[in-house]
């Protein structure tokens, strides 16, 4: 057993530390580690900068102009990424949609859209779910029937991730009504700018507009845009689910928000001494920290089986419950500490530009909208209930 | 042994109960939230009108005469109607500081007005350095001629942005953490040195932080004795935890209401989701957290008033202990049982989430409260 990078490893890391170092844009590392709003511009910007680096697709082959790292890579340009600020990608391009084409698509999917997503060109969003279909995705119902050489699409999906910001969606619609739920849907990429399409915000309870709901009205999809063979769109969806819960147990970001706490901590008083020295709460912060440390090793450990190739199990499940928690439970630390400053909503201290007082600390703004938002954590990407109903079944055989 | 409310406290409650159904829509509620004033101007001078602002004060005042059982049926009303008036401000933290430590001329002039809801109050205790602990008071009042000249900074005054009259705390002698040398002071609000950074809160109320730059005042405007007000203080926020309970309760009670119906009605793989052991489980358990809350509500009630004692302080931290955390668990395990439409703005379970959260942060949390538990064991 050895817990240790390699020395190859550990070139590596300094060459990702260097390139973060000379790179990332100070305003936007300051947006990301106080957890301020990024605009569609913070993100395009940093994708430029990764796509000209050759950074910007992480988990594709080279011959598409991916890095081919290794798990171990990956997970190095995570952890360095998140330590330096650097905002996640948006993963429903570089991440989601593109393995798939990759992996399924035709070559002239492959010639027409991967480009593009490297290039900025193309921002697409994720839309499985439907106001009926949740966590019961194979139920949906959004209709594409095949009329010559296009599909009509008529249907509505909801919860858009940043739906706002896209020009295309990759969406589940169901191709066939007389055979088994799952046998009748296939995987379309539509063009957002297709007549029939409306976009419409949902709120959170925060006040962000961060999700969308679309609505489909004889939307005229070119058969082309289909991606593998009508009707099998489940596997790729599934095939697609493995790749996003992976990523879902945001150790790095974890640790960030773990910094950004301490931060909180030390600079609130309770009694005239620093919080963080508080017997009570200074606990509340180490187990935590604890959790965390364990959570991360489970991540290494994760990471290390698959090195040699293939996907992770459903031990992916477990380490997405107990990574979502353990933000939720940073994120609940760090609204306890501004105590009464939790209460009022500074919305003009949610963006960086800001320039008059701060009304308690500097970071204190985004903290209870941040803890608001993300119990979403332990809801998307497969409900932590779905994750222990996957575990069970196909770890425990219950 | 009777824990149910006598035919007066009943009517009492089911008057407030019609008067929030009829007003107080979920889409009235946030237009009210989001004008200037942040509140209904109408809906406050209804409960005026029906003698509500009046409950806890003596009948000489047009009030009640009411205590803490009655106080509780009407902020468990407000509490499940989401309502946003300043009733705990004004009428029970205000109102009752003025109770106990004003003299005559102080009472004659501010008690009538906010026993109508004429008047409104806002009450200032706590700084920015203070957290929970409303002993740990800056905030300094020096004497100056007759008078006093106040100067520091006030934290979160729900309803200090509309308020007539402030009830500050501020220190008269001692040092910054000291119980004896706080001192209250009323302060109209429009006296010159006041600033006000006004804010939403994020449970849908409006406050402010209070600038006091030199405020200048009579001798008049010391609200009894000078130093002694660290007691006063501690009574009286006792009574307003009672008072928060309440609200807690009501808001509880329709959050849980919200999520059992949703859980009946939402269908995943061809059944209601309330077929899911996981879910039938986690709704128990927030009914059984809310009948924690429930007891120590009534427990709480039951000593809102009565003189102090080591006893009623115990109660009343382990009561805001309870409704803090079964608060917090309801909304968050009522936000994942509803899965992502319990956290839209549209829908208003995800209110009265954002609510209990919050009633966890006014008057100490439950850390703080629990610290304040142990500390009294040695007591007993
Ligand atoms: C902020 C946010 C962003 C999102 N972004 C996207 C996106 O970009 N694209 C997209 O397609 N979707 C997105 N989603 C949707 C997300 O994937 C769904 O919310 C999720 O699948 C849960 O579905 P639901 O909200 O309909 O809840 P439901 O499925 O109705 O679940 C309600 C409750 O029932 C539980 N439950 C359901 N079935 C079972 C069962 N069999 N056993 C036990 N418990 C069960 C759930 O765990 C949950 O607690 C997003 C959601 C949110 C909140
Ligand atoms: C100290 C002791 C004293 C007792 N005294 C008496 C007595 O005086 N008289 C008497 O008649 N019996 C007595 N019992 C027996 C007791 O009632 C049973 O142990 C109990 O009913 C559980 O049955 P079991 O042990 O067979 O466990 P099981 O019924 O086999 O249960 C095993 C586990 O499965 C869970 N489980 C079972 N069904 C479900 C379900 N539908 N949903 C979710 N979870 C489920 C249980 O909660 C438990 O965790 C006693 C038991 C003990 C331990």
């Amino acid at each position: 057993m050895n817990l240790n990078y390699t020395t190859e490893e550990l070139a590596f890391r300094d060459e990702v530390r260097a390139f973060l170092e000379k790179k990332l844009p100070e305003d936007i590392a300051a947006k990301v580690k106080g957890f301020r709003r990024l605009s569609k511009e913070d993100h395009q910007r940093w994708q430029k900068i990764l796509s000209e680096q050759g950074w910007y697709a992480t988990h594709w082959p080279e011959e598409y102009g991916g890095v081919n790292w290794s798990p171990v890579q990956k997970h190095i340009w995570d952890e360095e990424s998140s330590r330096y600020g650097a905002p996640r990608s948006v993963p429903f391009g570089v991440n989601m949609v593109a393995p798939v084409i990759i992996k399924f698509g035709t070559e002239e999917q492959k010639q027409r859209y991967l480009p593009r997503i490297l290039s900025g060109e193309d921002w697409w969003c994720q839309g499985y779910s439907e106001p009926g279909a949740g966590s019961d995705l194979a139920s949906l119902k959004t209709r594409a029937v095949r009329e010559g050489d296009h599909y009509i699409v008529n249907g509505q999906k909801t919860w858009t991730t940043l739906g706002q910001h896209a020009n295309m969606i990759f969406c589940l619609v169901r191709t066939n009504t007389e055979v088994k739920a799952q046998e009748g849907i296939s995987f379309l990429l539509i063009d957002m700018n297709t007549p029939g399409i409306t976009v419409r915000p949902i709120i959170t309870l925060d006040g962000e507009h961060e999700v969308n709901e679309v609505f489909f009205e004889d939307v005229k999809v070119p058969a082309e845009n289909l991606v593998g063979e009508e009707d099998k769109g489940w596997t790729y969806a599934k095939y697609l689910l493995t790749y996003e819960r992976t990523g879902l147990a945001g150790i790095g970001i974890s640790k960030a928000a773990l910094e950004h706490l301490k931060g909180l901590a030390s600079r609130r008083l309770k009694n005239g001494k620093p919080l963080i020295e508080d017997a009570t709460f200074g606990q509340r912060i180490a187990q935590v920290e604890i959790d965390l440390m364990a959570a991360a090793i489970s991540n290494l450990r994760i990471i290390a089986s698959v090195e040699g190739g293939g996907m992770p199990g459903a031990e992916s499940s477990m380490l997405k419950v107990r990574g979502t928690e353990i933000r939720q439970t940073i994120n609940d630390l760090a609204r306890r500490a501004i105590g009464p400053y939790a209460i009022p909503f500074v919305e003009e201290e949610l963006d960086l530009g800001y320039d008059g007082d701060f009304l308690s600390d500097e970071n204190a703004a985004p903290v209870a909208p941040q803890y608001f938002n993300n119990r979403k954590l332990s809801i998307f990407g497969g409900s932590n209930e779905i994750q222990k109903n996957i575990v069970s079944k196909m770890i425990l055989g219950l | 042994m009777d824990f149910r409310l006598n035919e007066e406290q009943q009517m009492l409650q089911d008057t407030v109960a019609r008067l929030v159904r009829g007003e107080y829509s979920f889409e009235k509620r946030l237009e009210y939230s989001e004008s200037e004033l942040g509140f209904s101007a109408d809906f406050w001078k209804q409960l005026g009108e029906l003698g509500l602002t009046a409950v806890p004060f003596p009948e000489e005042l047009g009030g009640f005469g009411g205590t803490g059982v009655e106080v509780q049926s009407v902020m468990t009303e407000l509490g499940r109607g989401l309502c946003i008036e300043p009733y705990l401000q004004s009428v029970v933290l205000g109102g009752g500081l003025i109770s106990q430590a004003g003299n005559s001329e102080q009472k004659e002039q501010w008690l009538g007005g906010i026993a109508t809801g004429e008047v409104r109050a806002a009450v200032g205790l706590q700084e920015p350095q203070s957290f929970y602990n409303l002993n740990d008071v800056e905030t300094r009042a020096e004497k100056s001629g007759d008078g006093y000249v106040l100067n520091g900074r006030k934290a979160v005054v729900i309803g200090g942005h509309c308020a007539d009259v402030l009830v500050v705390s501020a220190r008269t002698s001692g040092d910054s953490r000291d119980a004896d040398g706080i001192s209250l002071f009323l302060i109209p609000a429009d006296a010159e040195g006041i600033e006000r950074r006004t804010y939403p809160t994020i449970d849908g109320f409006k406050g402010c932080d209070l600038f006091l730059n030199n405020v200048q005042l009579g001798p008049d405007a010391l609200l009894g004795d000078e130093g002694k007000a660290a007691e006063v203080i501690e009574y009286q926020t006792g009574r307003a935890i009672s008072a928060l309970c309440g609200e807690a309760v009501g808001a509880m009670e329709v959050a849980c209401d919200l999520t059992l119906e949703y859980l009946k009605q939402r269908k995943q793989f061809g059944v209601p989701i309330g077929r899911f052991q996981v879910l039938q489980h986690r709704m128990v358990d927030m009914m059984s957290e809310l009948e924690q809350a429930r007891s120590m509500a009534i427990l709480a009630a039951s000593v809102a008033d009565e003189p102090q004692s080591d006893e009623r302080r115990r109660i009343l931290a382990a009561a805001k202990n309870v409704i803090g955390r079964s608060g917090q668990f309801i909304s968050e395990q009522g936000i994942q049982s509803h899965g992502g439409i319990g956290m839209t703005w549209e829908y208003n379970f995800a209110h009265y989430a954002k609510r209990l959260v919050m009633i966890n942060h006014q008057l100490g949390d439950d850390d703080f409260h629990l610290e304040r538990y142990a500390a009294m064991l040695q007591a007993s």
